[in-house]
């Protein structure tokens, strides 16, 4: 009871406060508007052709024609950040699906399929945590070679475990809430609860996920093409980029700066959203 | 009275966060070997003034008074420096529940040296010493086991003992005790309540802070009701207690169960329940019967019997009460008579007829006939649903003639219309509670168990929520298993009781007999035990 | 060892994923033109004439002793070449896990200090760190520490200097998690109740964050540590290739290119291993740190 005084004592104005978008909130918003019109209509926001090669423009740096300066080509490096956006983000945003797809299966079998499949499928999630990080990625690769599609699959698969682990633990605890409960004891038949209760509550939950791993998948990706074994270049591919310009690392810093720049923009603004997506969810609880 | 005597004077004392006020022109004095009580419900403001006294009100907290004096000294323009060395050393604080009030990580011997460390230039010899003759002071068997072991490693009396150690560590004249005995079971807070007698008269002023007023009158000398920030009433506590002026304390007492007849409203000129309910006829036939049912759960040393051989009887239209401590097993009683859990000896009928022995499918039609209201109501409520979409969903499953609009069960449950579209979350613990009976009266059970319904609410919420359920059951002709670790509530409420101990039933009868001539001693220590409000002056 | 028995068989099967003949592959891959008395010579010397079972029970036995086949590309013993890499890669990994421990505790602590300016520019800090990829960390390193400044060699082949810019690398972004975690807890253990007994008894700022927070922060980010020297691992494929530094990591990326197979199975075999032995020592850790944990395992 004493706590509650406190918080009931600060807690009013803050619901108030809650309501309002932070500036955080804001600019994450504005950077993925930014992403999604520069996938759908790319012309609305640069109007030079990204491969347009000019050896008399090349290692340009940063001026008021060339925002983000010209590569070794003379391609004018913003167009070509601005055309590897649908690439980077069609191959972020399948690779999220694909792993939330398959840590959907696994995750729901393990949650409703009985003991003996949740255990074995909890022992497989365990045994894929075992290779850690890019490591499964790589050994998808091993097998099915390089290159973007690949590159997709390998960084779907590797993620999987993770949404597995904790979609799982989702239904579990939602299956053992007190309201699965109270609605038992009701009378309600399962496949009632199952529609009703349960999956409305797990599934919610699901879109946070997705956002934050869009922007782990982005990276991922990336970094596979920046080894080599995804997209190659010279695709305008924010990781191939990169890779590209690394040779010229030491006097035309804004090949890689730029490219990466957006990389690390993307996960930071899936994080901001996907953060005020949770809370805002616990704010309504 | 001599200046010099208040310990303790405060005038004019406000807080407020952000602008909100929650404390406003407080003023009381407490005087060595004395106790004083601040009594109020949530949100009253109570305990941010225990912490305001401490210096601690908290980030964001604006504190101002006209005098704020210890011992003499004017705390108004101390500074933090100041404050530190006053806390610990000339006011001591205990919270509730010892398990998060102390540091879990940390031996409880480091806990208390502490306070004798920060405050002295002992060598870690003497204090050891001290730590040991401190914890023996305040009754822990055997010191120096005890200094080694972490809160969760204590029981709950023996660790709020420890704490009780670590805040009179170095012999303030001034002890601040903050609803010290709320988790506590009854028989551990009466010993802990003898034991702050103790340390009074050992000639500390105490400030203690409690929603019980039973709890109060046990022990303190004067008493402040609080409401809203603001002092509703103070006097003596046995002259306000028999002779209350203000409205708010008359509701406040009235809302106390302990020994107020069964059927006697507990909220003073609220609906009224027939005077005389005709008491439920001792022949009539047993709507619900547990027989011999056993519950284990793996442990180290073997399998630990929850339940052991409980049996017991519900008539139609009476309340069966279930006593008993934590870890009594009546919870687990609860969920084997809702089939929520397999008992492992034993079975369940309803009405005559076979109800934890049938098989899932055959008796989900059955489970409306029993209902259930939980203590944690919100949490039972699925987030993402409305009241109306809860009660519609639960008024489905009653039979198609009975059924009942969403409408007409809030006006049941005295909740107006509009409460329908909101979810749970947005009402009050009250009104929580009113649509879990709702969603139980709904599918239009005969039983409804009733586990701990009224332990998370406030006293005067808790008299409305009992008087309410007594309404429905003399209205309805409901039977009642009324499960509750508060024996005042088990003896308002209940026709007869079973008292429960270590898994087992240990006596039953009528409530009036049990309570009045208690035959097994554990009952007997458990009534005397239990704090009652204290009229006579 | 259950796990490590699956991964083992896991990466067995899949790599018969592989389209074309791994006998090809020994022989630098379909483009070598290897007469077919060859491919049958290397079949034989590699066992890949057996039946797929007999292949496997050979594998497995040849783990159990240590072997772990020879390299196609290289023709020496895998073990022995990852013997060889492994140190550096695990002087790089616990480097860069000290340097993010500091790195975290300095940040928590002084974001939570109490203004909300330092509040919000800690959680800038973190939220940009965790979001860094590491390759291009390490290319912007390099732009400025090697390029343009010159203070520290690009290439990390030895010696101390070189040790600099991949260890950085590899614990900003580790850091930035781990501060995360460590806040938050923080956070929620500064308003516990034990916490207000502690200032009750005149204990200091000081005294509660090193006494009592501290303490709590820290048990989630050392239940991390298991993922972290995973996360380690896998960044050290790409900070070896960029720093041109030996290790695991390099060795594993060309093996991929390369495709050889060999190779690829060692390394992943050795990373499970060390995530497996990661994760015992941070549940002994975990114990030793919380008693909490120690009760709960005796009261089961």
């Amino acid at each position: 009871m004493s706590e509650l005084d406190l918080r009931t004592a600060a807690a009013s104005a803050a619901p108030a406060r809650r309501a309002r978008p932070s500036a955080g909130e804001i600019l994450a918003i504005g950077f993925v508007l930014f992403l999604l019109i520069a996938t759908v209509a790319p012309n609305a926001l640069s109007s030079i052709d990204p491969n347009a090669i000019a050896a008399r423009e090349a290692f340009q740096g940063p001026s008021l024609q060339h925002w983000f300066g010209t590569d070794e080509s003379g391609r004018d490096i913003y167009s070509r950040v601005v055309a590897g956006t649908s690439t980077s983000l069609l191959i972020g945003v399948s690779a999220t699906a694909i792993g939330l797809a398959l840590g959907l299966v696994l995750g729901v079998l393990a949650g409703f399929g009985g003991r003996v499949l949740d255990f074995t499928v909890n022992r497989t999630i365990e045994v894929l945590f075992a290779f850690p990080g890019l490591l499964l990625a790589l050994l998808v690769i091993v097998i099915a070679g390089p290159g973007p599609v690949t590159a997709t699959l390998a960084v779907g698969l590797s993620t999987a475990p993770g949404y597995a682990r904790i979609i799982r633990g989702q239904l579990v605890g939602i299956r053992s809430s007190a309201y699965v409960e109270s609605a038992r004891v009701l009378g309600h038949g399962p496949w009632r609860i199952l529609t009703r209760h349960i999956l409305p509550n797990a599934l919610a939950p699901l879109l946070v996920l997705a956002t934050l791993g869009i922007g782990q998948a982005v990276v991922w990706a990336a970094a596979l093409s920046y080894l080599g074994l995804g997209a190659q270049p010279p695709a305008a591919e924010w990781g191939a980029m990169l890779s590209a310009g690394r040779t010229y690392i030491g006097t035309a810093w804004w090949l890689t700066v730029f490219p990466g720049l957006m990389i690390v923009l993307t996960t930071i603004a899936t994080t901001v959203l996907g953060r005020s997506l949770t809370r805002r969810s616990a704010g309504q609880r | 009275m001599n200046a010099h005597e208040n310990l303790l004077e405060v005038d004019g004392l406000s807080v407020s966060f952000d602008g909100t006020a929650v404390v406003r022109d407080l003023s009381f004095r407490v005087a060595r070997g004395e106790c004083v009580a601040i009594v109020g419900e949530s949100g009253s403001g109570k305990s941010v003034t225990a912490r305001s006294l401490l210096g601690l009100a908290g980030r964001g907290s604006l504190v101002t008074s006209s005098s704020l004096r210890l011992a003499g000294r004017d705390l108004r323009s101390a500074t933090e420096r100041d404050w530190r060395a006053v806390r610990g050393s000339q006011i001591g604080l205990v919270l509730q529940d010892a398990l998060v009030s102390l540091d879990p990580l940390r031996p409880i011997g480091r806990e208390i040296g502490d306070a004798v460390r920060l405050h002295s230039h002992l060598s870690a010899e003497d204090a050891r010493t001290r730590v040991l003759s401190l914890l023996a002071s305040v009754g822990m068997p055997d010191p120096e086991r005890a200094i080694h072991q972490r809160s969760g490693e204590l029981s709950g009396g023996l660790r709020q003992r420890a704490l009780i150690a670590s805040a009179i560590a170095l012999d303030p004249p001034m002890l601040i005790a903050d609803e010290p005995t709320t988790a506590l079971d009854v028989t551990i807070q009466a010993r802990i309540l003898e034991l702050l007698a103790d340390v009074k008269s050992r000639g500390t002023g105490i400030l203690l802070i409690s929603h019980d007023l039973a709890v109060v009158s046990a022990i303190a000398d004067r008493v402040l009701v609080m409401k809203d920030g603001r002092v509703v009433e103070s006097g003596n506590t046995r002259e306000l207690l028999a002779e209350p002026r203000e409205e708010y304390t008359r509701r406040l007492i009235a809302a106390v169960p302990t020994d107020k007849p069964r059927h006697t409203p507990l909220v003073p000129g609220g609906a009224s329940v027939p005077a005389v309910a005709s008491a439920p006829d001792a022949l009539a036939p047993a709507v619900l019967e547990a027989r011999g049912l056993v519950k284990t759960f793996p442990s180290p040393a073997g399998r630990f019997r929850a339940v052991d051989d409980v049996s017991f009887c519900l008539r139609r239209g009476e309340t069966l009460g279930l006593v008993g401590e934590s870890g009594s097993g009546k919870t687990t009683v609860a969920r084997l008579v809702l089939a929520l859990a397999t008992a492992d000896d034993g079975d369940v009928l309803l009405d005559g007829g076979p109800f934890s022995e049938l098989r899932e499918r055959d008796r989900r039609p059955v489970r409306r006939r029993i209902g259930a209201i939980y203590q944690d109501s919100l949490s039972s409520f699925d987030p993402r649903l409305s009241v109306r979409r809860i009660l519609a969903d639960a008024s489905a499953l009653a039979p198609e003639a009975d059924r009942s609009s969403v409408g007409e069960l809030l006006d049941a449950v005295g909740l107006p219309a509009a409460v329908a579209g909101s979810l749970p979350l947005h009402l009050s613990g009250g009104q929580r509670q009113r649509v879990s009976i709702a969603r139980a009266l709904a599918a239009r059970p005969e039983v409804i168990v009733c586990d701990e319904p009224v332990s998370a609410l406030d006293v005067t919420i808790q008299a409305q929520v009992l008087d309410l359920l007594d309404r429905l059951q003399t209205d309805r002709g409901l039977s009642y298993l009324f499960i509750s670790h508060d024996l005042g509530v088990i003896r308002h409420m209940s026709d007869r009781v079973a008292v429960m101990k270590d898994g087992r039933i240990v006596e039953t009868g009528d409530a009036a007999s049990v309570f009045e001539d208690p035959k097994h001693p554990y009952t007997e220590r458990l009534v005397a035990d239990a704090p009652r409000l204290v009229f006579a002056p | 060892m259950f796990v490590l028995w699956a991964v083992a068989t896991l990466t067995f099967f899949a790599i018969r994923l592989i389209p074309g003949d791994p006998a090809e592959a020994v022989l630098g891959g379909p483009g070598s033109q290897a007469s077919q008395e060859t491919l049958d010579q290397v079949r034989r010397d590699y066992g890949l004439d057996l039946p797929l079972g007999v292949q496997y029970l050979n594998a497995l036995g040849r783990l159990l002793t240590g072997d772990l086949g020879t390299s196609y590309a290289l023709k020496v013993p895998v073990a022995d070449l990852l013997a060889a890499q492994i140190g550096g890669t695990l002087v790089l990994a616990l480097a860069a896990f000290t340097v993010a421990w500091a790195i975290a505790l300095v940040l928590s602590l002084w974001s939570t200090r109490g203004s909300r300016f330092a509040a919000s520019l800690g959680q800038g800090i973190e939220l940009t760190s965790a979001a860094l990829p590491h390759f291009w960390l390490a290319t912007v390193l390099i732009a400025v520490f090697s390029s343009a400044l010159g203070w520290l060699p690009p290439v990390s082949t030895g010696g101390p200097a070189g040790l600099v810019l991949p260890t950085v690398t590899l614990a900003i972004p580790l850091a930035g998690f781990l501060a995360q975690v460590m806040r938050e807890t923080l956070l929620d253990t500064l308003d516990a109740p034990f916490i207000v007994s502690a200032r009750a008894r005149g204990e200091s700022e000081r005294g509660i964050r090193l006494r009592h927070a501290l303490r709590h922060a820290s048990l989630p980010a050392i239940s991390l540590s298991g993922w972290a020297l995973g996360y380690l691992i896998s960044g050290a494929v790409v900070v070896e290739t960029i720093f041109a530094r030996p290790g695991l990591g390099r060795t594993l990326l060309q093996a991929v290119t390369l495709r050889d197979v060999p190779i690829v199975t060692g390394v992943v075999l050795l990373a499970a291993l060390v995530y497996i032995v990661m994760t015992v020592v941070t549940d002994a850790a975990s114990r030793l740190a919380d008693p909490r944990l120690r009760r709960a395992e005796a009261g089961r």
